[in-house]
């Protein structure tokens, strides 16, 4: 029987401290398997956010050892066991109790993004047509499990705090995904300037270090996203073709 | 007593996922007030989790299909026990409503012609589901939410509704507590839409997560409610078996429509040796027939192992029982056998089935494009639920309505894979439509006072009870006895002996959970919730056994080892559960549901 101390951040807003715990491991357990075993044996209120248990729903997320994480993804056999294992909530917003976040803010921030707008239909049917290397971009973005790790790890939101200026790396993906979306005709090029703050991105990569679902952040979305800005704002020669003729970017 | 916070809307609608948000979509279309709870964080719902796709006859891989194909392999799925009239309207619409998806953002995979693509699966004679390779719940989700937060919708995320209040025979509030705060909260509302999926965890080995506690089951049960076809209830034939701890998870049926098959110890391919006379003009007679279908070929027909989920999940149970499973209890699902097809196998299973890939590289540490899985049956569809009525979704109870897996008749004894995403958004639709319709023709009602203070009294018992006698049971121990209980006694294959040993301990464990304590405070505290929703485990459990007790035949998921073959009055017979004037549990049987003979003559020309 092999046991692992676990010491595990128990608290809420006011404050806490970290608490140890110990629970036999077994063959292929992750740490939610751990965290819940604690809880069924020894902590009955022990708060955690979970649901699917595989990857998919991006409820669990935490530091464990200090490393942004699935709590359902990390197999207890990649972690050194011979040490207690630290377990804390997600440090980028406020704690409401152990291992669980107040993360309301961003479905408040993605509300500030403007919708989806299609081109009208193609065909005479109401449908439309896209080609797969055309999407294939897109459903890259749209796999994001919103666990908001990649907030977690951005230092505009968890170390300068700047909720009120700056959307952070999850909601520049989900502006990429629908500017670069074959059929979307709306313009949010002046909003990321602005209200949303991608200038405040200063490529450091680690929102595509941590996210689970291995989404280039900042090559494939953030960056082209800047392009686009710098082209429409700070290009003036692209800016007076606009001018001229109209065009969206 | 203890303070609540109270909301009003026109509708309310309890449940976020799929037919909760397209339920919610539509009811603020028509223009009047809508309230969202859900347990969990919005976009985490169970549909997040679909994997292979949603059924719909748009004919674009197969321009042979149609709505009345779709119509007569659900039917023939069901045993021809399902309500036809929601069986029809789902295989008529659903092609609008993924269309609308696209209209909404949603990015399907495409076909060589730019269209939607679609893929093979269990049951289905054409090519049907519109999919995002093995991710499409949560391309759903995503999409009906990030539609849904621009409608105007008010949402209350992590609180979980207890009670339905009722003024007469109508509903007229829902009453739950903030799990966030441990705070009370009444929403009075002129109409309710129930879209609380299943509860396939009063089972030790299910797909399903802690939110699958059948609490609309249940909710609209203690209202008064009917329910109906409860004894059916879908285990899937590939659940991961190993390790222990993922034991469960669903492997999609999607690796069996991209060419994976079966296997025994032995190397044997199972699925060939037992195929229903129902399916034997559609199924392959041998491996290379069964290989070229999975890649397209018109002509050829569907390999075995996608005949239906209850038939699949019995031969893997035989083949476990008869000494030829695999080394921790399960057969062998192998996908890896297809590089002597293709050159680039492990790059195309990469990309068609990206996150059963990730799954098993991760929580199994196997390669899927080198190795087979191990896999066994897990539990996970409740194809019986709520009463309703085909057309506008209203439930027994007025002002009641449900839509999505909590809803019972549309699946009758078995689903189709894809399935139920369609159903969602079908059927969450015409919920939020007709429910809208009921707010605008009837007016506001009153809510019993001494109706709230009894929950309050009655939800705030487990951490009271603790207080005042310091000892009383843990709630997860009695949940993980009737998992045991549900898992041994009423699983894939009954008996009467066994059922009825199961409601016995059922009533026992109800005894238990009446002193089931919850030491501690009432901020988001997973053992009072687990307390709570004992109640509706236990409710629903005892109809699953009794309904399945009732039924003296076998049919779809429904497998009677002591009556092993199908039953043409039983065929006949739907089974509905109430609660009874004394408060017992009553099962009824009443006829099924006559198929009117336009339907039939389909049904007829697709045998
Ligand atoms: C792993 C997996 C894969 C699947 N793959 C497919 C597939 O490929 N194709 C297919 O067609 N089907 C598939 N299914 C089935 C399908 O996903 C589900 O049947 C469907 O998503 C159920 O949707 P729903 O809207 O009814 O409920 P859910 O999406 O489960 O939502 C239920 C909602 O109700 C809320 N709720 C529950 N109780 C309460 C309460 N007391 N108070 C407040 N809120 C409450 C929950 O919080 C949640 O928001 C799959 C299922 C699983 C588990
Ligand atoms: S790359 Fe930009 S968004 Fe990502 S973590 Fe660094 S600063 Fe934040
Ligand atoms: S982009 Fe990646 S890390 Fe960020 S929320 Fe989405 S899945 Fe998580
Ligand atoms: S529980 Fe869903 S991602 Fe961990």
């Amino acid at each position: 029987m092999t046991t692992a101390t676990f010491k595990i951040w128990r608290g809420d807003a006011e404050g806490g401290d970290f608490k140890d715990y110990d629970t036999e491991i077994t063959e292929g357990m992750v740490v939610l398997d751990a965290v819940h075993q604690i809880q069924a044996e020894s902590a009955n209120d022990l708060a955690v956010r979970w649901n699917c248990k595989a990857g998919k729903c991006g409820s669990c997320s935490a530091e464990v050892n200090g490393m942004p994480r699935l709590l359902c993804m990390t197999r207890m056999d990649t972690i050194d066991i011979d040490k207690p294992i630290s377990i804390e909530p997600i440090k980028a917003f406020p704690t409401m109790r152990d291992l669980v976040t107040d993360v309301s803010w961003n479905f408040e921030v993605k509300k500030t993004i403007k919708k989806f707008n299609p081109r009208p239909p193609d065909a005479e049917d109401g449908t439309w047509r896209m080609a797969q290397e055309d999407v294939d971009r897109v459903q890259e973005f749209r796999k994001c499990i919103e666990c908001f790790l990649c907030q977690d790890v951005c230092h505009v939101l968890r170390d300068h705090q700047k909720t009120e200026e700056f959307i952070g790396p999850r909601f520049l993906v989900y502006t990429a995904a629908l500017d670069m979306h074959p059929l979307d005709t709306e313009d949010r090029l002046e909003d990321l300037k602005d209200a949303h703050g991608i200038g405040f991105c200063n490529i450091t990569k680690c929102c595509t270090h941590v996210c689970p679902e291995n989404i280039t952040i900042t090559d494939n979305a953030i960056i082209p996203l800047k392009e686009r800005v710098a082209d429409r704002f700070y290009d003036p020669l692209k800016k007076l073709f606009r001018r001229l003729f109209g065009k969206k970017s | 007593m203890d303070s609540y916070k109270t909301f009003e809307y026109d509708v309310l609608v309890i449940g976020a996922g799929g037919a909760g948000l397209r339920a919610s979509i539509e009811a603020s279309a028509a223009g009047i007030s809508v309230g969202l709870v859900c347990k969990s964080l919005l976009g985490k719902a169970h549909t997040v989790m679909a994997e292979g796709g949603i059924a719909a006859a748009l004919s674009n891989v197969d321009d042979r299909d149609d709505w009345k194909t779709h119509f007569a392999d659900t039917m023939r799925g069901g045993q021809y026990v399902n309500n036809y009239r929601m069986a029809e309207l789902h295989a008529q619409e659903a092609p609008e409503r993924v269309h609308e998806l696209e209209a909404w953002g949603a990015v399907f995979d495409r076909t060589g012609d730019q269209k939607i693509l679609q893929r093979n699966f269990g049951g289905h004679k054409y090519p049907r589901l519109a999919h995002v390779g093995d991710r499409t719940g949560l391309e759903m989700i995503r999409t009906l939410q990030d539609h849904g937060i621009h409608q105007g919708i008010d949402v209350h995320m992590e609180c979980t509704i207890i009670r339905l209040l009722k003024e007469g025979d109508r509903v007229t509030a829902a009453f739950g507590y903030d799990r966030e705060r441990g705070k009370f909260r009444l929403f009075k509302a002129r109409a309710i839409v129930l879209a609380t999926g299943g509860y396939g965890r009063a089972y030790k080995i299910t797909s399903n997560s802690w939110e699958y506690t059948g609490d609309g089951h249940s909710l609209a049960y203690d209202a008064g409610a009917d329910l109906i076809d409860m004894e059916y209830l879908q285990f899937h034939p590939t659940g991961m078996v190993w390790p222990p701890s993922v034991r469960g998870i669903l492997v999609t049926e999607g690796v069996r429509g991209e060419g994976g098959v079966l296997r025994n110890s032995e190397g044997n391919r199972f699925m060939f040796d037992d195929i229903p006379d129902l399916y034997k003009d559609q199924t392959a007679d041998n491996p290379e027939e069964g290989w070229i279908y999975t890649q397209g070929d018109k002509e050829a027909r569907r390999p075995p192992e996608l005949l239906t989920r209850d038939h699949v999940a019995r031969c893997i149970i035989r083949e476990i029982r008869e000494g030829r499973g695999s080394p921790h209890g399960g057969v062998f699902l192998d996908i890896a056998w297809i590089r002597e097809k293709l050159p680039n196998a492990p790059e195309h299973i990469k990309r068609k089935l990206p996150s059963m890939y990730h799954q098993f590289k991760e929580l199994a540490n196997l390669d899927i494009t080198e190795e087979p899985m191990e896999v066994g049956p897990t539990t996970h569809y409740a194809m019986g639920g709520i009463r309703v009525d085909g057309d506008t979704q209203m439930s027994t109870v007025q002002g009641l309505f449900a839509a999505g897996e909590c809803a019972g008749g549309m699946h009758g004894a078995n689903r189709l894979g894809g399935n139920s995403l369609s159903d969602l958004l079908v059927f969450g639709k015409r919920a939020g439509e007709y429910a809208a319709e009921f707010a605008k023709e009837n007016g506001a009602t009153g809510v019993d006072d001494s109706a709230i203070a009894d929950t309050i009294q009655w939800a705030l018992a487990p951490i009271e009870r603790q207080e005042a006698e310091g000892s009383g049971e843990s709630p997860y121990q009695i949940q993980y006895d009737l998992q045991d209980t549900m898992q041994e006694l009423v699983g894939i294959v009954r008996t009467q002996e066994e059922m009825d040993q199961a409601v016995e301990k059922i009533a026992a464990l109800k005894q238990r959970a009446d002193q089931a304590a919850a030491p501690g405070n009432r901020e988001f505290y997973p053992g009072w919730d687990t307390a709570l929703d004992l109640h509706n485990l236990l409710t629903i459990s005892e109809a699953v056994a009794r309904a399945a007790a009732r039924r003296q035949e076998s049919r779809g998921a429904h497998f009677r080892e002591d009556y092993p073959d199908k039953d043409e009055e039983w065929g006949k017979t739907s089974l509905v559960v109430k609660k009874g004037g004394d408060g017992t549990m009553e099962v009824s049987r009443e006829p099924v549901m006559d198929i009117p003979a336009e339907l039939q003559a389909i049904i007829e020309e697709n045998r």
